[in-house]
């Protein structure tokens, strides 16, 4: 949580009370990340978008720690505006601008998966669609030419929006993937798609997907 | 010794600029037919203290590749000067 988040509490919503594991939040300031076996950035505004979005909060206190932890191989989901800050942080690559439209986006969109190679894919299927909604005003996925030819090459755009982008954003791009697969960011909100009463649970499969590939990673490691 | 840095920080060419034509597109609803394109992008002063004019200069481009602008999907230049305020 960074001071002008908004959506930690859906976020802590969706894997807590919804899927049942215990979660901790962590605040910019803290110094450790408190042993936790995933981050999840959420979105909102943080530090009021001001310079760019996402800009100023790769230089909050939380963010060395969070560094190591993806060195380390933990995963980390960055949705929408935490999207914005692992773009900003240098842990993905391109960076996201303003919508082509130049008007807020909020509505539910189709996202497909193009790659399960990832932590916040693994249990999903290539090539069905998700419903998840997105709210952005700077969603807007670029990269340069080099950098989208080895996303596509390397199988790293872990989902593309299905009826085409919202946004403007190259190749239809909704999220993308380090090359470990262990950090993965998408401007669609998969929190707030977890519980019937919103009319989708698609979000549910990110969650899902990174409590499985901790457990085999742990397999792994053992 | 002080410095001002007035930097100048705007989308890169091959960046679509939606706001920037959204600009031009109004400019010439007021009638500026002759308007070609508008790039919008952020002007930023910098009032700091360096040993030198080199000195400054070198700060402020790491200033720049650091937070100011976004290599991504900005560019930037800057001109620097004795701050004598």
């Amino acid at each position: 949580m960074f001071p002008g988040s908004n959506d930690e509490r859906d976020t802590l919503y969706a894997i807590g009370d919804v899927l049942g594991h215990s979660v901790e939040p962590l605040w910019h300031g803290d110094a450790t990340l408190k042993g936790v076996d995933a981050v999840v950035l959420p979105g909102g505004f943080s530090y009021g978008d001001y310079l760019r979005c996402g800009a100023l909060a790769r230089f909050a206190a939380v963010m060395e720690p969070l560094k190591r932890f993806v060195a380390d191989g933990g995963p980390v989901l960055g949705i929408c505006n935490g999207f914005q800050i692992l773009c900003e942080a240098g842990l993905l690559p391109g960076a996201l601008v303003k919508n082509r439209s130049l008007r807020f986006t909020c509505r539910r969109e189709r996202i497909r998966v193009e790659s399960t190679a990832t932590a916040f894919s693994c249990l999903a299927v290539a090539g069905t669609s998700l419903e998840i909604p997105v709210k952005h005003g700077e969603g807007c996925y670029v990269a340069s030419d080099s950098t989208l030819a080895e996303l596509e090459r390397e199988r790293r755009v872990v989902f593309r929006y299905a009826d085409g982008a919202p946004n403007g954003a190259l190749h239809d791009i909704a999220g993308v993937a380090n090359r470990a697969g262990n950090v993965v960011g998408l401007m669609p909100h998969p929190e707030h798609a977890v519980d019937p009463l919103l009319g989708s649970t698609d979000g549910q499969v990110l969650f899902r997907s990174a409590a499985k590939w901790l457990t085999t990673a742990e397999r792994k490691a053992g | 010794m002080a410095y001002l840095a007035r930097v100048y920080v705007t989308p890169k060419a091959a960046i679509l600029d939606p706001a920037g034509k959204a600009v031009a597109s109004s400019l010439k609803t007021l009638g500026y037919a002759e308007v070609d394109d508008v790039r919008l992008g952020k002007y930023v002063e910098v009032r700091f203290q360096a040993d030198g004019p080199a000195a400054a200069e070198t700060r402020v481009r790491e200033m720049c590749q650091r937070l100011l602008a976004n290599e991504v999907i900005e560019e930037f230049r800057f001109e620097v000067e004795a701050d004598g305020q």
